[in-house]
């Protein structure tokens, strides 16, 4: 190690929860040797690499792509969803954040409809759900067209598209003091609602997804606007607007 | 799956219910505030208007109904909204924080279901005391163009001679001034009325609004404790 980089060490507070019966409890650990320009998925790594040497049962967390665009990584951290750092994944976090010696404290994405399978890992296949109840479109939508064969104007395909950026890691229900799927659901209905695909099943998708949303057991929205800032890909609460109005479209077209 | 069918008491449906009558109460704010400025005016002012609402009759009676639904349902979804929340975290977490702007969380908007509820009783005071008299004065009268009319006027200025009335509703107004810097934008998100350029606007707006609806209202029973 040169001087040039000097690594930090941190103190962790860590949810450990064995299985979803169990309750949990915060754990308090050590971590030295951390590279402040690795990731904090990175660090979690490290940890658990100290664990298992120790003997000990290594701290489940979820992750994959680790470069932003699959939405399977994602833990509070110090009380805020992917970290202090707006519009940034859990994986794209870097330690660098975080002053030397700092202690930082680690819990799952908390809501009921997201219940915790084990320690910092939870079940959000509720959002799989909902997009079954309406997250398709029904015409065959075949492979990717030419260029300029379908009517779909520049704006329009980037309004859809910064709907569709959505990684449906449920930052935007962690980071919700009601712990409501609005962004999430918002944002599918409108990306499917821009594009001339998806309106054959307009009005069915606004009413069947707010449906399976509350049988979910979804909080309702405040509009404290929180998921926004917490969304890793800064979709909009516009999303959450066009859902009333779909939503509201849909009672006089059912 | 059974066909989906549009929900008053869905999650959005509330939302929207909620939204269209707090538009509709902020609407009726806004006339209570300018009606009453007549109050700076004098007597004579402030009862021919009472008096010019009365004559209204019937009308009044179905707005007075129509209002008091509205207060009801903006409450009933509000307390519904509130209720389902409360259901959907049963374990929190040990630290949580806000991720700052854009968040539009504030002290104001994590306290709509208190100021809220306060603003409820307050309502069923404020009509029971003036409306209907019941700390006296409804039988005051005065002349008003050789006519006998009703002297409310007499009622607010001897009840806001009491200083611990002038406590109690410049209180609420400033709960109310709180309690309507969410609801303004708020209220115009919840029915889908707002996109990225008109947020911060509504935003801002609320802010003024709020500010505007609360000193026009608690200055009254200052003026009058002070002045009349």
């Amino acid at each position: 190690m040169t001087d040039a980089k000097k690594t930090r060490s941190y103190k962790l507070r860590i949810w450990r929860q064995p299985d979803a019966a169990s309750t949990g409890r915060l754990v308090d650990y050590e971590v030295a040797d951390v590279d402040p320009d690795s990731s904090f998925l990175e660090m979690l790594d490290h940890l658990n690499e100290t664990l298992v040497k120790k003997g000990e049962e290594p701290v489940a967390f979820e992750s994959d792509c680790r470069e932003g665009i699959c939405g399977a990584c994602g833990v509070c951290i110090d009380g805020r969803p992917h970290g202090p750092v707006t519009h940034l994944t859990t994986c794209g976090l870097r330690m660098r954040e975080f002053g030397d010696g700092v202690t930082i404290t680690v819990e799952p994405f908390r809501a009921n409809a997201f219940p915790v399978v084990k320690d910092l890992i939870v079940d959000r296949s509720s959002f799989d759900r909902v997009i079954e109840r309406g997250g398709y479109v029904s015409v065959n939508a075949g492979s990717a067209p030419d260029a300029n064969a379908l009517p779909i104007s520049t704006d329009m395909a980037e309004d859809a598209m910064d709907s569709a950026a959505c990684i449906g890691c449920g930052a935007c229900v962690a980071s919700c003091p009601n712990a409501s799927a609005s962004l999430f659901v918002g944002a599918k209905i409108r990306q499917m609602k821009i594009l001339p695909q998806g309106d054959v099943e307009r009005t069915r998708r606004a009413l069947a997804m707010v449906e399976q949303m509350d049988a979910e057991g979804f909080g309702d929205c405040s509009n404290h606007g929180e998921c926004e800032a917490a969304c890793p890909k800064a979709i909009s609460i516009e999303n959450i607007a066009t859902l009333r109005r779909e939503y509201l479209r849909a009672a006089f077209r059912s | 799956m059974s066909t989906p069918r549009f929900q008053l008491w869905s999650s959005v449906g509330k939302k929207l219910l909620t939204g269209i009558t707090g538009l509709a109460l902020m609407g009726f704010i806004v006339t209570h505030l300018v009606g009453n400025l007549n109050l700076f005016v004098g007597s004579e002012a402030f009862n021919g208007y009472t008096e010019a609402l009365h004559q209204l009759g019937g009308l009044l009676v179905v707005a007075e109904l129509g209002l008091a639904g509205l207060f009801l349902l903006h409450a009933v979804s509000a307390i519904l909204v509130w209720r389902d929340n409360s259901g959907a975290r049963s374990v929190q977490n040990t630290v949580v924080a806000s991720k700052g702007s854009p968040s539009k969380q504030t002290v104001f908007s994590q306290s709509m279901i208190v100021t809220g509820s306060v603003l409820l009783v307050f309502v069923v005071l404020h009509v029971a005391q003036f409306r209907f008299g019941i700390f006296g004065g409804l039988d005051y009268t005065t002349t008003l163009d050789g006519k006998e009319v009703r002297d409310l006027y007499r009622l607010v200025v001897e009840t806001f001679k009491n200083p611990a009335w002038v406590v109690v509703y410049v209180g609420v107004m400033v709960l109310l001034g709180g309690h309507l810097r969410h609801g303004f934008w708020s209220a115009f998100q919840s029915v889908g009325l707002l996109d990225p350029m008109l947020r911060p606007l509504a935003y801002s707006a609320g802010a003024v609004f709020a500010v505007a609806i609360a000193v026009g209202f608690l200055v009254m029973p200052i003026y009058l404790f002070l002045f009349a």
